[in-house]
């Protein structure tokens, strides 16, 4: 029985070991910010919650260490997700906007300049389409 | 076991800092800044498993509020400021 929770652990810390490096490769790889920020985002909480559940596998009965540990995850689930949102709602007001795909997506309705839009600031009527709306 | 996990989480915490010394925008180096503190906090788990001390697992409870708190006070300060810095703001100073 131990054997096979050890087993599990083991692979369970590997696999979280390799989302976050996967994750740390797609901060590097992608063009935009917005994408970035998506694989960032995205692979610190499941990689964390899989290295930790690795890590609860190993504690032996120590139950106060169980309860840390299950402690440190909940926070790492709440806060991370909330830090992404923050982080991106700061960028769309600061004047970022996303790379789209195409000049065909250029030409189209500006979805971000269109949507119930009421400016909160002086940025963020800024848009790196110069050509006014008709 | 554990030092495989501690070297793949320590690989992920020098790409993110390298992301924040070269990225282009401010929010770049906040969202590098957040992936560190993560996994900084896993990595402190991780050793404390590794040196057979589970009282380091209250400095990594300690860090996850530290940094969390931290990134949404950065947040607040950078929400409607402008992303690169106007050249008027430059001239001033001459």
């Amino acid at each position: 029985m131990s054997a096979i929770l050890d087993g599990f652990s083991w692979a369970l810390l590997i696999l979280g070991g390799f989302i976050c490096v996967s994750g740390a490769i797609g901060m590097h790889r992608f063009p935009d910010f917005f994408s970035r920020m998506h694989a960032a985002s995205v692979t610190d909480t499941l990689g964390g919650t899989l290295v930790l559940m690795g890590l609860m596998l190993q504690t032996d009965g120590q139950y106060l260490v169980l309860v840390k540990l299950i402690l440190v995850l909940l926070f790492i689930l709440i806060t991370s997700p909330t830090g992404s949102h923050a982080l991106a709602k700061a960028a769309l007001h600061g004047g970022l906007r996303p790379k789209l795909g195409s000049k065909q997506d250029e030409k189209d309705a500006d979805v971000l300049n269109n949507f119930g839009h009421q400016p909160t600031s002086d940025t963020d009527s800024r848009s790196f389409n110069t050509d006014n709306k008709e | 076991m554990f030092l495989a996990a501690a070297i793949a989480i320590l690989v992920a915490m020098v790409l993110a800092l390298l992301r924040a010394f070269i990225g282009p925008t401010i929010y770049d180096r906040i969202l590098s800044v957040n992936v560190f503190g993560t996994k900084t906090v896993l990595f402190i788990a991780i050793l404390g498993f590794l040196m057979g001390r589970p009282e380091f697992l209250d400095i990594a409870i300690v860090y996850a509020l530290i940094n969390f708190i931290a990134m949404i006070a950065i947040l607040r300060f950078f929400e409607y400021k402008k992303a690169e810095p106007s050249p008027a703001e430059s001239e001033e100073q001459s």
